[in-house]
């Protein structure tokens, strides 16, 4: 049975606001950057008119952001803050010790491209620079999942079995400034779904513990075994609160999700928005009856490896769309991932990569509808390039 | 501990060394150099801060010798996370404290956060932070550990390296004369944020240092207590002499100790008599190829800086320097 809802036209990064509000977050540090200000805006002013009980740090820079969450977490608070590119980059050192050190911390990155040229516009090249700091990373697709995943969040990096920062990753100005019609909770139902925050350990004079040991050779790589251990370990309960969240909503979420894959010989793949599009390309392909399907990963970190290779079965051909570049490289991230995960498979289809909407570049259903094309010649008469970018100009 | 705090301080003119707090909060087996004096100031603020406090600690020579998993020298409850932000962190943990009391999760009294840096952390790559936190007015204390160099990395000079210093990134050859910039005034970018409480401290006057501590610790607000901490390591000076070398810092002048109060300069140690510089450089390696002119130079600028500090605090000049080498000798 699902809760009681009501829907509400807003902007997403409101109801990105209205999310971290009823998971009562209690300390934020932020620093603004476009196109993420719009959920510190909000939450400032929550915070200012007394509509959520919290601290808002007002730091001066996202390196200090993320220091600050840090202290605020140690001390026993439910943490919260959102950044974009420059200043996931800056806070990057901080990243991985924040995972590290197991900080609860949620995090939403309104995902921009990374400079140069300067770009404020959407892509994926700042988190995919972000790509192995040891955090859960979650992509979504619409307004609703930021709402929902934005709560689920917290649940799942201060499950006792987790205790790891998690992001929560939306494209910038596709998502963050678009307004949809949104299922709203109410507070009552999301403290049921979330209690109260109680650490296991926190910086407290009556229990006094340290934090933040160097580790010498012989401890470092079981310090970096017991991470990875975590972070793979951390598939079971994510599995489990999206369940919990599906019985009380409706809404169901999987680590990879699918689109129209039955029979399909080609399917496309991608992160984050582009996937409302592509639904779009894959029904025009369909009419035209070509057996296209689609993948979306939803769970980056960690890599749903099963879940992808059983998604991908059957497929012949694989066009994976990637926002970003390794620059100099193999492939981009998603492909590389994608292209690792199936490789030891006795069977495997043919995978090629295309790096689409960079820095903005609008990306149309027609898009996908030509990559399909030009993937299938490329298989045809032998790929020319490991990977390719999409639509360059001149 | 609290029947020692700053308060009381001011009802005793002498002060006994058994009044002091006996337990201890930076434990032995810690593994600092030799003779370090920083080691020391560490032990003494910490037992100044009292039990009821979280410490953040940048990255440096403190962290590295209390905290190698899985041992820890440290009795507080306390956090490294890097080396730029402690100050953030301290932020952060001062934050949540104010909410998580408001919610009422928070039993008993408040702690009081404490962040410690080297001098690198502070004046250098951590500055931002510091000044961030200082803007903000969080309620902390932050304590400079000043040896003058990053000395964990192997003696490279960094902004609060004095002038003439030999580092291992600042050495004296043909056309150097080692450190060739002035020392940072920290002290005076702390006082321009308009916070209630800058002091500076040094472990070879224990008790104007706990006092300090004390103080800055029971006012609300930032506070910043800079601490000379005598390095032999670094500034190639004698193990056993860690403590005179800081005596002698304050008595050329070169290392006033002084606090400032709601920008208000007072000198809490007064020298009437200043000893020339000379004293103080020359049992130190780091300053032994600078020739006559430099030394003169750096008294000069000693003597200039000390009278700027005295303008400050109203008081009057010293006399400078009238104890000549020989009488020293005589002493």
């Amino acid at each position: 049975m699902a809760a009681k809802a009501h829907r509400e036209g807003m902007e997403v990064s409101i109801a990105v606001s209205h999310a971290v509000q009823l998971a009562r977050a209690e300390a934020i540090a932020a620093y603004p950057i476009t196109p993420q200000t719009h959920i510190v805006e909000h939450l400032s002013s929550m915070v200012a008119n007394g509509d959520l009980e919290a601290e808002f740090v007002n730091v001066e820079s996202e390196h200090s952001a993320m220091s600050a969450c840090i202290g605020m977490s140690a001390a026993g608070a439910r943490t919260y803050t959102a950044t974009s590119s420059q200043g996931l980059a800056l806070m990057n050192e901080i990243l991985f010790i924040t995972s590290a050190m197991r900080f609860p911390i949620v995090m939403t990155v309104a995902n921009r491209a990374l400079s140069g040229p300067l770009s404020i516009w959407n892509d994926h090249s700042d988190i995919m620079a972000a790509r192995d700091i040891g955090w859960i990373q979650v992509f979504v697709e619409n307004g609703q999942e930021a709402f929902d995943h934005s709560i689920m969040a917290f649940k799942i990096a201060e499950d006792y079995r987790v205790i790891l920062p998690t992001i929560v990753n939306m494209d910038g100005f596709i998502l963050t400034h678009v307004v949809e019609a949104l299922e709203m909770l109410d507070q009552k139902t999301v403290d049921k779904f979330l209690p109260e925050y109680h650490p296991r350990f926190s910086l407290d004079p009556k229990r006094p513990v340290t934090m933040g040991a160097f580790a010498m050779p012989e401890l470092f790589t079981e310090c970096k075994m017991a991470h990875q251990v975590a972070l793979t370990d951390a598939h079971g309960p994510i599995l489990e609160i999206w369940k919990e969240w599906g019985k009380l909503t409706g809404r169901r979420y999987k680590p990879v999700e699918t689109y129209r894959t039955e029979g399909a010989k080609v399917i496309i793949m991608m992160m984050g928005s582009l996937a409302q599009v592509a639904e779009v390309a894959v029904d025009a392909m369909r009419d035209q009856g070509i057996p296209v399907g689609l993948v979306k990963i939803r769970l980056w970190r960690p890599f749903p490896f099963a879940e992808l290779r059983a998604a991908l079965a059957g497929a012949e051909l694989v066009v994976v769309c990637d926002r970003a570049l390794s620059l100099g490289g193999a492939a981009g991230p998603v492909l590389a991932e994608v292209r690792s995960a199936m490789y030891p498979l006795a069977a495997k289809p043919h995978i090629l990569g295309y790096t689409v909407g960079l820095g903005g570049r609008d990306v149309q259903p027609e898009v996908f509808e030509d990559l399909v094309q030009l993937a299938q010649a490329e298989v045809k008469q032998g790929p020319s390039q490991e990977f390719y970018i999409y639509g360059v100009r001149g | 501990m609290e029947k020692f705090g700053y308060a009381q301080s001011q009802k005793f003119d002498t002060y006994a060394s058994r009044l002091m707090p006996r337990k201890e909060f930076f434990t032995s087996g810690h593994r600092s150099c030799q003779g370090c004096g920083e080691a020391l100031a560490v032990r003494w603020v910490c037992k100044a801060i009292g039990e009821d406090a979280i410490i953040a600690h940048a990255t440096g020579c403190m962290e590295i010798v209390s905290s190698g998993m899985p041992q820890t020298a440290w009795m507080h409850p306390w956090i490294h996370v890097a080396f730029e932000n402690t100050s953030a962190v301290a932020s952060g943990i001062e934050a949540a404290l104010k909410i998580l009391a408001r919610k009422g999760k928070l039993k008993g009294k408040m702690p009081a956060v404490v962040a410690m840096g080297g001098d690198g952390a502070t004046s250098d790559i951590g500055l931002q932070s510091l000044s961030g936190a200082m803007e903000r007015g969080h309620n902390f204390t932050y304590v400079c550990w000043d040896n003058e160099a990053y000395m964990n990395t192997g003696i490279q000079r960094s902004s609060s390296t004095p002038y003439g210093a030999m580092t291992t990134t600042s050495p004296p050859g043909k056309l150097s004369i080692g450190q060739s910039t002035q020392k940072k005034n920290m002290v005076a970018i702390a006082v321009a944020h308009g916070i209630p409480y800058v002091a500076t401290a040094n472990p070879s006057y224990l008790f104007d240092l706990y006092f300090k501590v004390r103080k800055a610790i029971e006012t609300p607000g930032p506070a910043y207590i800079h601490v000379l901490s005598v390095c032999p390591t670094g500034w190639r000076s004698a193990t056993d002499l860690s403590v005179r070398m800081g005596r002698l810092a304050v008595d050329t002048g070169v290392f006033p100790l002084y606090e400032v109060e709601n920008g208000r300069y007072r000198l809490t140690v007064e020298v009437p008599k200043l000893r020339p510089v000379i004293d103080y450089l020359k049992p130190q390696g780091r300053f032994r190829h600078l020739r006559a002119k430099e030394l003169d130079f750096i008294q000069r600028r000693t003597q200039a800086q000390y009278e700027l500090l005295l303008e400050k605090c109203g008081a009057s000049y010293p006399e400078f320097p009238v104890i000549s080498p020989e009488e020293e000798g005589q002493e």
